[in-house]
């Protein structure tokens, strides 16, 4: 099971008090207008699916419903790094 | 060895010393015509078709664990076909249509049940639903009905009619059921094997060796085969398996889970979900409750479940039949399943050149196992889709035509 301690809030919560908002840092294309469709259809469609360290949006949805990011093993589920919205990871 | 009464009798008088493998487990050789990735059903199944289809048997099937430990040994059982856009009908129609015959082509009991699969009803809006989607199969040509409450207590005794989800009728296709999962990958592994297929156990794909964006060899745990052409069916590990090849699927892989219990008295003889608490149930043969849910949200290859999820099915499955309440639960298991953002499949060609892929079934990858296997066979031996796979094109992502099956047939990711 999933426990995350939300950078916000302080405290730990479960898979079940968390929303996941799958990848993080995902920009939409900057200049809609001037976006291929190659890179329209990778904003829409294409996630990176790694085996390993993944970078994801998580939300305090059961405490204080921020969105914060998270680095993750999709493997053993281990939770590497937890930042703020508004910082990168490095993990 | 075939299976029948009179090799039963035999080897129960002579002690059962007899039996033979089922199948070689033959050295993988330098080369082949073509070789399949992943021992599953879709990948047995790919194999059995090339050679018996397209009649290809320089072929080998590589498998990093064992035959049929992935997915197809990790999934309900549960087959149907009630999809709702022409493109999918024609496509898990014929995954039904190919189980009802399957048994007797492969000469392997595969214990096709076809008890019917009921979808409960349980408020206006998905009687209203349920309506849409009867019509739709029926202009489809897929059989589906809806049937009232009464027929619904009279078919499961032990449903409770008037809980927290009051049961107002179900929608019923009779057609769909179970089957004996193992069988299906042990029966379509015997029969490719006869034609000539090389069948290679615990040997995991590493990397390819590309030449003009061609893939001219694979480095395997068991050594370095040259290929002509390469054909994926690893489900969940698809995107994995893309990396390695130098390219992106429009797939994510997570978790589902599935539980069984303790054996009981028969008393169910259908399969049946509620769309309320996403929980879905049948009894086997042996008289236990295979039951699941719906999918982890967040990305995993962690093939394991978790407790919330034990809870939620487990509490649904006993608001559906109470008398389940003092049942234990026996075991517990998850595979890794592919995920796509319309929930439909991707068939045929990968931007490899002589590379095909037969991915992104999703939640709904057994009961597509015979046409997926189909399907890939024929791209790797025609070098171009067959016409039923054709809409389910990688291409569709960038040329935005999907095939929203999610939205349709509300599968539950
Ligand atoms: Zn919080």
């Amino acid at each position: 099971m999933i426990v995350l301690n939300c950078p916000y809030c302080g405290q730990d919560r479960h898979e079940e008090e968390l929303t996941y908002g799958g990848e993080a840092e995902i920009i939409r294309p900057l200049e809609p207008e001037e976006a291929s469709d190659e890179l329209w259809t990778e904003y829409l469609y294409f996630r990176t699916n790694p085996k390993g360290t993944h970078h994801e949006q998580w939300c305090c949805s059961g405490g204080c419903g921020q969105w914060f990011k998270v680095a993750r093993d999709t493997v053993s589920h281990d939770i590497l790094e937890v930042v703020t919205f508004d910082k990168r990871l490095s993990a | 060895m075939n299976y029948n009464v009179f090799n039963l009798l035999w080897q129960g008088l002579t002690g059962n010393k007899g039996w033979q493998q089922a199948w070689r487990s033959p050295e993988p050789k330098p080369r082949y015509d073509a070789v399949i990735i992943g021992g599953g059903g879709h990948g047995l199944a790919t194999a059995y078709y090339l050679a018996r289809e397209h009649g290809m048997t320089n072929i080998a099937l590589l498998e990093k664990g064992w035959l049929g430990g992935g997915n197809t040994g990790r999934n309900t059982t549960n087959v149907r076909s009630d999809y709702m856009f022409p493109e999918s009908a024609a496509i898990y129609d014929l995954a039904l249509r190919l189980y009802e015959t399957l048994g007797k082509d492969l000469n392997y009991n595969i214990m096709l049940s076809q008890r019917g699969w009921l979808t409960l009803i349980e408020d206006q809006h998905q009687m209203e639903g349920a309506r849409h989607k009867a019509n739709w199969l029926q202009c489809n040509g897929v059989d589906g009905e809806i049937i009232g409450a009464g027929q619904v207590a009279e078919m499961m005794p032990g449903l409770q009619m008037d809980g927290r989800y009051p049961v107002r009728g179900a929608f019923l296709q009779k057609r769909g059921g179970t089957i004996r999962h193992d069988a299906v990958a042990w029966g379509y592994a015997r029969a490719a094997d006869r034609l000539g297929v090389d069948i290679i156990q615990n040997c995991e794909v590493q990397g390819f060796e590309k030449s003009g964006g061609r893939i001219a060899a694979i480095q395997t745990s068991r050594g370095r085969i040259e290929t002509d052409r390469v054909g994926l069916a690893v489900a969940g590990h698809s995107g994995a398996m893309a990396e390695k090849a130098g390219f992106r699927l429009p797939v994510t892989s997570h978790c589902l889970q599935a539980m069984v219990s303790e054996p009981v008295k028969p008393f169910l003889d259908h399969v049946v979900i509620s769309p309320g608490t996403g929980v879905y149930i049948n009894q086997t043969q042996k008289g236990e409750m295979v039951m699941g849910g719906v999918l982890d949200l967040y990305h995993s290859y962690g093939q394991r479940g978790n407790f919330p999820t034990i809870e939620k099915v487990v509490t649904s499955a006993v608001e559906m039949f109470p008398t389940l309440s003092q049942t234990r639960l026996m075991r517990h298991w998850a595979g890794i399943v592919d995920i796509t953002p319309d929930s439909s499949p991707i068939l045929g060609q990968t931007p490899v050149e002589n590379m095909y892929i037969n991915c992104g079934w999703g939640t709904g990858g057994f009961k597509a196992i015979p046409p997926g296997g189909y399907m890939l066979a024929h791209s790797i031996a025609k070098e171009t889709p067959h016409e039923l796979a054709a809409p389910f094109g990688l291409n569709r992502f960038r040329d935005n035509r999907l095939v929203d099956e999610g939205a349709a047939a509300g599968i539950a990711h």
